[in-house]
């Protein structure tokens, strides 16, 4: 089975944002996998045990996003996709998609998974705009995936998947989804594996094929714009209690006695 | 303008964000003087066309097929676009729920537009539309607008707006309109099989008036004792955001948030809660909501009450203890 994960580089959870325009400044901050796709790279990996073939990693970005994708194939990925593009903070949901569509289809895959969302722009469209894109068959916040062979055992035989979808408010719901499809993972469908050491030397021999947008023949039409980011105003009066640790916790117990009276 | 609101039911119930999103709808076309229509998709849901009719809206679409009893988002897709080509509206709006994530998008890209998805708010700048996201997990906020022509894709996240500002239809009913749409088995590619619920949870944190919660800031599994600790000395329930129940140190039923349970206790306390929107739309009804982060500018301060600064390995233990003093005082 050939799978392509898609994966996000993003800024670091703790990283101080600092806004310029409509993105933030890239220089002093670390970068990191986007969370919510390490848990589609540990899906992806796990299915690779369980059924052979090949893991390939899919990331666009600047230079920077190359160690992310170093980071994915010592945890186990075969090869990976660069899409070089340094002004990938600007695309929209389509155009970030239409550009992973055309490199997803010149691999030929029996499956791709991508994340919930994204922890920058957090759009959570990937997934199901390459299934629009690719015109496949798609489900998103997947909680488990089991692969079901056709009766034949034939290479060719039908193969489907049995989903376990996520849905509000504690329900979940069954659903079969034929092969090849576009699955967007939910966060904590897994335990996410770290790099061993074995891994990392590995990685080093593995191959990162890079591409860019030009190369691959896309022409964009954005359908719509970040015009500016800034810093929420407040909607409710905080009142910030301050002191040491102990005279804070004095402060918040009186507070909550006496004041909002709810102990 | 012409605006399309395509509300949520699921045998034959509503989805309650579908109200909020009609809100909006109404509250955009008085802006920028602009008919709202409302949309039932499903089968057998007529009743429920009836009831959007007594809204103010200027027309109901009513739309139903054998193949739209179950929710697939290939079913979904093909009448939607169907229905959005006949009708012709300038914008689209959804609830942004867990099923407008699973099809917006693709319909949207079918017509070859784009969605903005997850919006908290819109503003008319002058005759411009600009709607109003959370980027960076709720760090920071976005105004982004639609390039390019109608129509608009756009979905407002749960609690962006209140249902109970909805206006009721100012002369009786609006009319339920029927639009036949064309749909055939072999377009529908994914099966939906049963729904169901995971074994029964033996907490109702619903229930519960006093909550700690904790959220990444806790580190480690084994720091999870001092804020079950401080929630003994409080007679509260402990609770936990998102990451915490993924990475299985607390089971799924203590976790608050979209995905997870909707609270609204006497007290909140946030531990280390960072306060994306994900979480915060299962909490912001608390009466009182005590922030504690070491990050100033953590998005939860927004909604806190009370907000300390600082870091929570020094403040629980100290809070637990204050509170076992308060109760001989």
């Amino acid at each position: 089975m050939k799978i392509i994960v898609c994966i996000k580089q993003v800024p670091a959870k703790d990283a101080p944002l600092s806004i310029t325009g409509n993105w933030i400044k890239e220089a002093d901050i670390g970068f990191e996998m986007n969370e919510p796709d390490s848990y589609a790279l540990e899906e992806a990996l796990r299915l690779n045990e369980k059924h052979g073939g090949e893991v390939i990693v899919l990331s666009m970005g600047p230079e920077r996003v190359k160690q992310t994708i170093k980071e994915a194939l010592a945890k186990g990925a075969h090869r990976a996709i660069h899409i070089a593009d340094d002004n990938f903070s600007q695309l929209d949901p389509l155009g970030s998609a239409q550009t992973l569509a055309a490199a997803i289809q010149e691999e030929k895959a029996d499956l791709i998974l991508t994340g919930l969302q994204s922890d920058d722009h957090g759009f959570g469209q990937t997934g199901v705009l390459l299934a629009a894109l690719l015109d496949l068959p798609h489900a998103t916040l997947i909680m488990q995936i089991e692969i079901q062979n056709g009766t034949s055992s034939a290479a060719s035989a039908p193969r489907s998947m049995r989903l376990k979808r996520e849905l509000e408010a504690g329900w979940f719901q069954h659903i079969e989804c034929p092969l090849p499809a576009v699955l967007s993972i939910q966060s904590g469908i897994n335990k996410v594996r770290y790099a061993t050491l074995k891994g990392i030397m590995a990685a080093k021999k593995k191959e990162i094929t890079t591409i860019t947008r030009e190369s691959l023949g896309v022409s964009l039409q954005p359908t719509q714009k970040i015009e500016k980011i800034y810093v929420p105003t407040k909607t409710k009066k905080t009142e910030f209690l301050t002191g040491t640790p102990k005279e804070v916790a004095t402060k918040l117990v009186e507070k909550l006695k006496f004041e909002a009276r709810v102990i | 303008m012409k605006i399309l609101v395509v509300t949520e039911q699921r045998q034959g119930k509503w989805n309650n964000t579908s109200f909020e999103t009609l809100a909006a709808a109404q509250q955009i076309a008085a802006d920028a003087s602009s008919t709202v229509s409302a949309l039932v998709i499903g089968k057998g849901v007529g009743h429920l066309a009836e009831e959007l009719a007594a809204r103010n809206v200027a027309e109901v679409l009513l739309v139903e097929h054998d193949l739209l009893e179950v929710y697939t988002p290939d079913g979904y897709c093909v009448a939607l676009s169907q229905v959005i080509n006949a009708a012709q509206p300038d914008m689209v709006l959804f609830p942004h729920t867990y099923q407008v994530r699973d099809f917006a998008p693709k319909l949207a890209a079918a017509l070859a537009k784009g969605l903005i998805g997850d919006c908290i708010g819109y503003r008319n700048d002058g005759g411009k539309l600009v709607f109003v996201r959370q980027m960076f997990q709720g760090k920071t906020v976005s105004d982004v607008t639609f390039q390019g022509a109608a129509p608009w894709f756009a979905s407002f996240q749960s609690g962006a707006f209140r249902a109970d500002s909805l206006a009721a239809h100012p002369s009786g009913k609006a009319p339920v309109n029927k639009v036949a749409v064309e749909l055939k088995t072999e377009q529908i590619r994914t099966k939906p099989l049963e729904l169901f619920k995971e074994a029964k949870s033996s907490v109702d944190l619903t229930q519960a008036p006093l909550i700690v919660a904790i959220g990444r800031g806790i580190k480690a599994p084994e720091n999870i004792q001092l804020a079950q600790t401080l929630a003994k000395a409080l007679g509260g329930e402990i609770a936990a955001s998102r990451p915490i129940c993924d990475e299985g140190w607390l089971p799924m039923e203590r976790q608050i948030g979209s995905s997870g349970q909707t609270v609204a206790p006497k007290l909140y306390l946030a531990l280390g809660i960072s306060g994306a929107i994900q979480h915060v739309v299962g909490m912001k009804g608390a009466r009182t909501i005590v922030a504690i982060n070491k990050d100033q500018n953590a998005p939860i301060f927004e909604i806190a009450d009370y907000g300390v600064v600082g870091d929570i390995f020094e403040i629980m233990p100290a809070l637990t203890e204050a509170l076992e003093k308060a109760k001989f005082a």
